[in-house]
């Protein structure tokens, strides 16, 4: 019951939000700070500082608005490494999908993490951010993190 | 409290790929088979309430088209969730407990083969901060593996045994799409696809649906199959921010089955099914419920041997439901997840009636 590729009907159909919206005023205010490659987190009033930054405390619903300025610095907590990406990663080259909590910062938040490979990746290395070379005030104007091991932080 | 019973459960078969049949083809026969084991009909059905995902199907509202398996008459009260088809039991459970209906149908079903499963999954991420990155489900189950070995408390080989308890379960499932006698020692020579996950750790892609009816304990069919009461029923959710939460612990899981046990006043239970796509999940699940070896889990081989994406939870009600039917024990742990790693969970305690 095959049927002539040229009598199907198709269609393009493109995965994604097909609507646009404001970040507010917290994830906003981040966002277009980002852009101008400098990085903020948020303090909750427990004291300690949540990365990235959200309106209210996801742990206590508290409304948030004291922002912290933090450094391009971070640690690696825990990964997945991906050989083969997949299309949607917009990363041709085998990298890690990777828990990374900034210096400054109490809680971790996932990233890309790139290396040569899985082995030259360790808990707790150091490493720092690699910024977008086009930056339009997105999460991905970090286009991911590189080890600082032997570097001054 | 009503008293509410599961009546009658059906599933497709969990096939890889459905080439032929589009998503209301494969539900009608489920339908008809679940109506017919209660010895009911569309008219003894108050309200109709299903789970699915447009994502998955690729079209908006593409849900209502599902309605087309229930007939056009008679007209019923009907409702649906962007969820798996277990929430879609918990608000057919809240409708009872309202008095407002005592029975229900409820439904789930997904083509998953159609497009990129974990690219889709993606996009329920928050659109700020997580879903740009794209990060698929295979990764964040991935991620979620490599904390929990970073606790220490269980090694890649544990992961594999899950894998081989799983087949081996399912063996008895005529429904399975993976089956079967595999070693431990021979699943973990495997290439990982999103370390420390290798392709066995993560469940298969499957096409299908399945169906559950529930009713009141005083609308109970005069079918000869024994009712097994809902006890307790509860759901949490947790943070959505991976970095918020202990990825390698389910507190909400924890929180809900105590609650579900102040309801139902049932400690123990002879079996659980566990809504873990991946492997790894298992065992956090299993601490999380403080499950011990006595329970039997995933006698119908879960989620592993085969996964009706936004139906494997209520799947997960409908095998506790078979299990409780057909051996002497009487009472089952179900349990269901949303989100991405294990975020939002439900507890059902079940009773055998």
């Amino acid at each position: 019951m095959t049927e002539p590729r040229e009598n199907l009907l198709e269609a393009d159909f493109e995965l994604g939000f097909t609507y646009t919206r404001s970040p507010g005023v917290i994830i906003g205010k981040f966002l277009a700070a980002l852009q101008q490659q400098q990085i903020y987190g948020i303090r909750a009033n427990d004291g300690t500082v949540l990365f990235p930054p959200t309106e209210y405390d996801p742990r206590t619903a508290e409304s948030l608005h004291d922002f912290v300025p933090l450094t391009d610095l971070g640690r690696l907590l825990y990964w997945t490494w991906i050989d083969q990406p997949r299309d949607h990663h917009q990363i041709s080259q085998p990298f890690a999908f990777a828990m990374i909590q900034l210096d400054g910062a109490d809680v971790p938040f996932l990233h890309r993490m790139f290396a040569d490979s899985a082995e030259h990746l360790s808990v707790g290395m150091a490493v720092k951010v690699q910024w977008a070379e086009q930056r339009r005030g997105a999460i991905t104007d970090i286009h991911g993190f590189v080890t600082a091991e032997g570097e001054q932080s | 409290m009503r008293e509410v019973a599961i009546v009658a459960y059906a599933q497709s078969p969990q096939v890889r790929q459905e080439k032929v049949l589009n998503e209301v083809e494969i539900l009608m026969p489920v339908i008809e088979e679940a109506l017919a084991e209660a010895a009911m009909t569309m008219d003894d059905i108050d309200f109709v309430c299903s789970g699915s995902c447009d994502y998955i199907a690729g079209g908006a509202f593409s849900f209502v088209s599902a309605v087309d398996a229930l007939g056009a008459t008679p007209s019923k009260m009907e409702s649906h969730v962007e969820m798996d088809a277990a929430w879609a039991l918990y608000e057919s459970w809240l409708k009872i407990q309202t008095g407002e209906i005592s029975s229900a149908l409820i439904y789930g079903f997904g083509k998953s083969s159609v497009g990129e499963l974990p690219d889709v999954m993606s996009q329920q991420c928050d659109p700020y901060y997580l879903a740009p990155l794209w990060p698929d489900s295979i990764s964040l189950a991935g991620i979620q593996a490599s904390a929990l070995l970073a606790t220490g408390r269980y090694t890649e080989r544990d992961f594999a045994d899950v894998v081989v308890e799983s087949r081996r379960k399912a063996k008895t499932n005529p429904n399975a799409q993976l089956s079967g006698d595999v070693s431990a020692d021979h699943l973990i020579e495997a290439p990982y696809i999103a370390s420390p996950l290798r392709r066995h750790d993560c469940c298969p892609i499957t096409d299908g649906a399945s169906v559950l009816i529930i009713t009141d304990k005083s609308a109970l069919p005069k079918a000869k199959t024994k009712p097994v009461y809902i006890r307790g029923i509860d759901h949490r959710m947790e943070a959505h921010q991976l970095g918020i939460r202990t990825l390698s612990e389910s507190k909400s899981s924890t929180l809900a089955l105590a609650n579900a046990k102040d309801q139902a006043g049932i400690e123990q239970f002879d079996l659980a099914e566990l809504y873990a796509p991946f492997s790894p999940q298992t065992l956090i699940l299993k601490d999380a419920l403080a499950l011990n070896d006595k329970v039997d889990i995933n006698p119908s081989g879960g989620p592993l041997a085969g996964h009706i994406m936004m139906s494997a939870g209520l799947d997960r009600f409908g095998m506790s439901f078979r299990a409780l039917q057909s051996s002497t024990v009487k009472t089952a742990l179900a349990h269901a997840t949303s989100g991405p790693c294990l975020q939002h969970n439900m507890i059902a305690i079940l009773e055998a009636g």
